[in-house]
């Protein structure tokens, strides 16, 4: 099975992130609903796992041999419609309907919609269910690699650890968890909250093979993941450093931004926030 | 009757049969492999046996990730850790996400006897009623057993399977039909029916058998499938019989009996009608046998709730 969409290159994925961010940003000031914050802070792990690492496409979607995704931190949803409908997995223009009435495209992804591998919205999902694919791909040594994206504060919930636990158990070098850890939640900052800290040791000692990078930058992302499999016999861990709201300087870090939706004027300002992110790009990197 | 094995022990030896033909049939446990009899299948088939640890949401989570593949995954754990402790992966990762796992619960209803309520469930078809896309089956005897898992490994939707920890009578013969979500009709009568499900089963038999001496016209229904429930026997019965008692080793709420008259009274049928299962209180510690003594699940208590419901004097 060979790779189907086509490679993106560094710059081609760098300007692919500031696309995305206006297409996330217009489409949740249409429907007045969707995780601003969330969905930005996540974007560039998403942009790089689907342009340019995972083995799957449209047209092996269905494929037993295909690297699995599974977005576990189901509410960043418009962040992987958009990416989804971009490569063609739907029409982009369904997303029209996004929240409608009897729409498969709800505020959380669920199969119904071409590309999710699974259900998700309640938080600690993904993990397990990632470990079961992993472990199905082991027994039957097939190649495929699975993916699942979880939210910092989502790690309070206790079903992560148990399949950590199976995880290391059962030497799960195909699975590959990353952290958003963009340090809030809807309450405030993680550790005031519940203390995660220190998160590398906890998952080193979980039994990962852990890596930090920063997770709003294409090139180091795209360094990170061309490392996979980190050590044989062990999960993978990421721990993506991320900035909630990133791209637009005034919803980035701010616990209020989790779902908020722009109004007319944030909105105007965040569009050219981002327009001047993509001159920069054509500054740097010419008309490309 | 003859008396019969543990289902838990024909749901052993059938995973064992058909996992030695199917090796993509897996049987995933919670440190249960001991209550579920399955010793001998981790020995026989090491491959096809996982272990996630006392971990009931990794279980169902694993159980459907696996199955996401293709797998055939029996997941095989105490009904009440199953159901309460993994409530949420059955219903996102199962159900929602219509991911057929078969759900297998063992040691259920109060099986455990006196380890009290923390190892009952008298919820689970309750809490799995309201759950869409799952279906409910609760075998009466070791046939309904067999035919019950050897249905499930193909079965197209995620599925519930309970299995109590006490030998059980036969009540079918091997050529009997059995089909997921149809009744099986033991006998039929005029004066009053018995729909019971699972190990209350055999005890609505006896029961029948009491009345008829007592010159009483009886019918006994296993209704082992309880979700989707087959509507169509039950209003059949209803307009055979005079009095209806559904019977089932689970609250009073929520179950089989709330099911039944749910349909009869939306189907405009008035018979006089009667709901045995464990009342809504703290329950009363014991065997299995005990509590059903207890609170009138036994052959005698049964056929003294019919005269009682047929004389109207309750």
């Amino acid at each position: 099975m060979a790779f189907q969409n086509a490679q993106l290159t560094i710059p081609e994925l760098e300007k692919k992130s500031i696309q995305y961010r206006k297409k996330i940003l217009t489409l949740i000031k249409r429907v007045k609903a969707g995780h601003t914050g969330g969905d930005l802070s996540c974007i560039d792990i998403l942009n790089v796992l689907y342009n340019h690492i995972l083995n799957v496409s449209p047209a092996t979607i269905s494929d037993p041999l295909r690297d699995r995704y599974i977005h576990s931190k189901g509410h960043s949803a418009e962040a992987l419609f958009i990416v989804l409908g971009d490569l063609g997995f739907f029409p982009i223009e369904d997303l029209e309907t996004l929240n409608h009435f009897n729409s498969h495209y709800i505020g959380h992804p669920t199969r119904k919609v071409n590309g999710v591998e699974h259900n998700t919205g309640a938080l600690g999902h993904g993990l397990p269910v990632s470990v079961g694919i992993a472990l199905a791909g082991k027994k039957d040594n097939f190649p495929y690699r699975v993916f699942t994206l979880l939210g910092d504060g989502e790690l309070e919930e206790g079903s992560n650890w148990e399949a950590s636990m199976c995880a290391a158990h059962y030497g799960l070098d195909n699975l590959i968890v990353i952290i958003d850890r963009n340090t809030l939640q809807i309450t405030g900052r993680t550790d005031k909250v519940s203390s995660l800290a220190p998160l590398k040791d906890k998952f080193q000692a979980f039994g990962y093979a852990v890596r930090e990078v920063d997770g709003n930058n294409i090139r180091k992302l795209v360094e990170i993941f061309e490392q996979l499999p980190f050590e044989k016999g062990k999960p993978n861990l990421i721990l993506a450093r991320t900035i909630k709201g990133k791209g637009v300087s005034f919803i980035e870090d701010q616990a209020n931004w989790h779902h908020h939706v722009p109004s007319d004027d944030e909105f105007t300002a965040a569009m050219a926030e981002l327009k001047i992110a993509e001159d920069n790009w054509r500054v740097q990197y010419g008309n490309g | 009757m003859e008396m019969g094995r543990p289902n838990v022990e024909v749901l052993a030896d059938t995973l064992l049969e058909i996992g030695q033909n199917r090796r993509d049939v897996l049987v995933v446990t919670g440190d249960s492999r001991g209550s579920g009899k399955l010793i001998p299948f981790g020995e026989h088939l090491p491959e096809q046996i996982v272990e996630v640890g006392i971990a009931e949401q990794n279980l169902v989570g694993i159980s459907a990730g696996l199955a996401s593949t293709g797998k055939k995954v029996f997941a095989v754990s105490p009904a009440s850790f199953l159901t309460t402790r993994a409530f949420e992966q059955i219903k996102n990762d199962v159900a929602y996400s219509d991911i057929p796992v078969k759900l297998i619960g063992i040691s259920a209803g109060v099986s455990y006897g006196a380890l009290g309520s923390t190892h009952h469930s008298l919820h689970d078809f309750a809490a799995l009623r309201a759950v869409d896309n799952i279906h409910i089956v609760v075998p009466a005897d070791n046939f309904e057993a067999r035919k019950a898992i050897e249905s499930a490994v193909n079965y197209p939707h995620p599925i519930y399977i309970r299995f109590g920890k006490n030998s059980l009578p036969h009540l079918h013969d091997l050529d009997t039909e059995f089909k997921i979500g149809k009744a099986i009709v033991l006998k039929k009568g005029a004066d009053v029916t018995f729909i019971a499900t699972g190990e209350t089963v055999f005890r609505a038999v006896k029961a029948c058998n009491l009345l008829e001496a007592q010159g009483l016209s009886c019918g006994v229904i296993s209704m082992h499938t309880l979700k989707p429930l087959d509507i169509e026997a039950i209003i059949n019965i209803a307009r055979e019989t005079k009095a209806i008692i559904t019977i089932e080793e689970h609250s009073v709420n929520g179950g089989l009996g709330s099911a039944c008259a749910s349909l009869l009274l939306q189907e405009g049928m008035h018979n006089l009608f009667r709901i045995v299962g464990i009342p809504d209180e703290y329950i009363v510690n014991g065997s299995q046998e005990e509590v059903f003594e207890y609170y009138g699940i036994t052959p005698e208590g049964l056929a003294q709730s019919a005269q009682d419901l047929i004389r109207n004097v309750i």
